[in-house]
Formats: structure tokens, C-alpha cells, sequence
């Protein structure tokens, strides 16, 4: 997937937002096989950092480097987003929503999604329309997403919310072996997540 | 090419399953053209005259009537942040979604094109002239109005501000797919220079449409 010396890098960021600065400043390098926590009050930009990482929105100053990944490719190419909306088509069914943005993120055309679905539950779902999923079971659905594609960096944002416990306890695990393989996870969050000693940024100081 | 491919797809899938837009376009173009009998009244040959224009305004807006939905409803959902973030660049991404939108809405249209042409008394000849105006000219309309489909994503009320700003810009090919469809049936003006004209204009906007539409989409991430 990557060398071991791969390393999320981010400089001096500064992001606006309707004329007003959401954050500025902030510095932070996660090393491969780490994880970093990003907490905060509502509102001090915890999402407008992992959605400015991702190359959602576009930063007013600063640098995002994804140092020891794929040099032609960009970060928001590398990693994964997973954001408050699941991305899920009500009229496609489970596995479809699934297999299409597999392909589209770029797995291999032949790699089977069942270990993915049966990883989050959802194999005796796979042919019910996306429709009828319920909040937490969509949520799965996203959350297959990062297993069926290998991407070096995830970016969670509030990753247990709709969850029950059971299934929190099963995403800690995927954050676990996605980091003992060399993965890189920038998480907003309000709770712990399960994670053993992540490091920690703390938004809105500046506010 | 497998990511351009499976968009297509699934796009085309969405819009033929239900609450797709595939079977809406066609239907409004049927409605929309057997009111004009109703409202002319029945004199044949004043219908058999304005019949290509008739066909080609609502062929126009029921390209238009899916079209406002094409980003909105993935902005809406989540996708289209992961959409821009796949390794196929916007461009593509944003043009194998109009691709999607002119297989599963206009090229519908074009197929009735000839039974709607019997309520309008063109004849059967001239109908194959005013389909092969339709096929050469939808794709300019789904292409420019792909840029009126990206300008307008975030707006809550986006569809009828997309129309202000599609139509307008839709106004050659409505002159040159009606003037061929007319040098065509009556003449005495030739088929092959308007017609041509109309090519022009749908693989000038298939170029520079998925640009503009990418473009429009990027500064709306703001």
C-alpha cells in the first residue's frame, strides 16, 4: 500500500468561510501508523479541516502533502471521506451502491465485495434497496466503503454517530488493523473511539 | 475507464429505476406536443408547417426537465464530494453523467419523435429528417445545460434559475435544428448547411461543456 515512511503533513492551514476565518493556523504531520483526533466545540471547524484535507473545500493558506504516497496523485486521490451524508442511492440496492463507488474509487474490477459487506453486516442485505436501511445500517454501508477500497488515509468525521455499541466496537477494529497496516486516520470526534493513545487537536482556540 | 463506465452505468441505472428521470422527459415531450393540436385547432397545414418547431421546443424543454436534478441530487446525498475525489478527473466524471443524462432522457425522445409527428400531420419522410435534427442537436442542449446544471447545485430552488440561464444559450441550436428540419421538408434552402451548423454546435459543447460544468462545479465548493 505504502512505504512505512509515508506521513499526512499539514502546514499552516487557514481556511474562510462566507468572509469569516473558520480556522487559520493550524500544523499538525500524522506518521503512518497513527492516528490523530481532532475535537472542539460546535462550530470551532473540525469538519471544515478533514473536508479542506480532502479537497472539498480549498484552503486559504497553507499546504497538505501526503509525503511517502503515490507522487502523482493528489491527497484528496489517496484518501478516504467519510462525512456526515452516506452517499447511498435509495434506488440501488446494497451491494450496488457499494460495487459502483468501489469501481469508481479504483478497486481492482475483479476484487470481491462480499468480505467487505459481510465485515459490516450487511450480506443478508446486499440485495434490499438502499431505501430501506436504517441511519446506523447506511452508515455501515459508508464504513464498507473504506474496507472494499485501500486507500493510505481515512478521514472520519463523527464515525460513531448513528452507531450502536456493537458496531462502534467493530469500527475501532477496522481503525485498528487500517493503522497496524501503515494507515493514516484523521478522525473528528466528540467521544473516544475506541483508539489507544491517538494523538489530539484541539480546534477553536483561536475562535 | 472503469470508473468513467461504471458512473454511466450506474447514472443510467438510477434514472430508469424508480423516481428516475428517464421515462419524465419523454412522457413531458408527449404531453407537451399533443396540447399544440389542441390549441392550434385543426388546420393541417398550418401544423404540418410549425411541426418541426414544435417538436424541437418541447424536445428543448424536456431535455431541461431532468436535467436541474443531475448534480443536485448528488450534492444533496453526499456523492458528489466523493465523486470529486476518485482519480478520474471532474471533466470526465461531470461529462460521462451528461452522457448518462442524454441516453436515458433524449435519446427517448428522439425514438417517439415519429409517432408524435403523425398528431402534428408531418409526414413520415420528414419525421426521419426532423429525428436526425433532434439526434444531432440534444447533445449541444444536454451538454449546455450540464453548465447551467453545475452553476446552479447548491441552490435550494435551483431548477428554474438553471432554465433562465440554459435557454438563452440553447437559442442557435434551436434556430439551426429548426431551419434544417424545415430546408428538409419544404425547402428550397439546403439541408446540408444548417445542418452541419448543428453538428458544429454539439461537438463544440461536448468540449467545452464538461469545462465549464467542472469549472462551475469546483468554485461551488466553497
Amino acid at each position: 500500500m505504502k512505504s512505512d515512511s509515508a506521513q499526512l503533513i499539514c502546514e499552516s492551514l487557514a481556511c474562510e468561510r462566507g468572509g469569516r476565518q473558520v480556522f487559520s493556523d493550524v500544523s499538525f504531520a500524522v506518521p503512518a501508523g497513527e492516528a490523530l483526533i481532532v475535537t472542539g466545540r460546535n462550530g470551532s471547524g473540525k469538519s471544515t479541516l478533514l473536508r479542506v484535507i480532502a479537497g472539498l473545500l480549498r484552503a486559504a493558506a497553507g499546504r497538505i502533502e501526503l509525503s511517502g504516497g503515490v507522487d502523482e496523485a493528489s491527497v484528496a486521490e489517496q484518501a478516504h471521506y467519510l462525512g456526515h451524508l452516506d452517499a447511498a442511492k435509495p434506488s440501488l440496492t446494497v451491494a450496488e451502491n457499494l460495487q459502483f463507488w468501489a469501481r469508481f474509487l479504483g478497486a481492482p474490477p475483479a476484487a470481491p465485495l462480499e468480505p467487505a459487506l459481510e465485515a459490516v453486516e450487511l450480506a443478508t442485505l446486499a440485495d434490499l434497496p438502499a431505501a430501506y436501511l436504517s441511519a446506523g445500517q447506511r452508515r455501515r454501508l459508508s464504513i464498507a466503503r473504506l474496507l472494499a477500497v485501500k486507500r493510505p488515509v481515512w478521514l472520519l468525521d463523527e464515525p460513531t454517530s448513528a452507531l450502536d455499541t456493537q458496531s462502534q466496537g467493530r469500527l475501532a477494529a477496522f481503525m485498528r488493523d487500517h493503522l497496524a497496516g501503515g494507515g493514516i486516520i484523521v478522525a473528528a470526534t466528540h467521544g473516544p473511539i475506541g483508539l489507544d493513545h491517538p494523538r489530539e487537536l484541539k480546534m477553536g482556540i483561536g475562535r | 475507464m472503469t470508473a468513467f463506465t461504471s458512473l454511466l452505468l450506474r447514472d443510467m441505472r438510477l434514472a430508469t429505476r424508480v423516481g428516475g428521470g428517464a421515462l419524465m422527459g419523454a412522457l413531458f415531450y408527449f404531453v407537451v406536443v399533443s396540447m399544440i393540436p389542441f390549441a392550434i385547432g385543426p388546420d393541417l397545414n398550418l401544423l404540418a408547417r410549425i411541426g418541426p418547431a414544435v417538436l424541437w421546443i418541447g424536445a428543448l424543454l424536456a431535455s431541461l426537465l431532468a436535467l436541474d436534478r443531475l448534480f443536485a441530487s448528488d450534492h444533496d446525498d453526499g456523492s458528489l464530494d466523493l465523486l470529486t475525489m476518485g482519480a478520474l478527473p471532474l471533466e470526465l466524471t461531470v461529462a460521462a453523467k451528461a452522457i448518462a443524462h442524454w441516453l436515458t432522457t433524449a435519446l427517448p425522445l428522439i425514438v417517439i419523435t415519429p409517432v408524435l409527428g403523425l398528431m402534428l400531420n408531418v409526414d413520415m419522410n420528414a419525421m426521419g429528417y426532423v429525428a436526425l435534427t433532434l439526434l444531432a442537436g440534444t447533445p449541444a442542449l444536454t451538454f449546455i445545460g450540464l453548465i447551467g446544471a453545475a452553476l446552479s447545485v447548491t441552490l435550494r430552488r435551483g431548477g428554474l434559475l438553471m432554465a433562465i440561464l440554459v435557454l438563452p444559450l440553447t437559442v442557435p441550436v434551436l434556430i439551426f435544428g429548426v431551419a434544417a428540419a424545415n430546408a428538409a421538408i419544404v425547402g428550397p434552402a439546403p439541408f446540408g448547411p444548417p445542418f452541419t451548423i448543428l453538428c458544429a454546435l454539439s461537438l463544440a459543447s461536448f468540449v467545452l461543456g464538461p469545462f465549464a460544468a467542472a469549472a462551475a462545479l469546483r468554485q461551488g465548493q466553497e
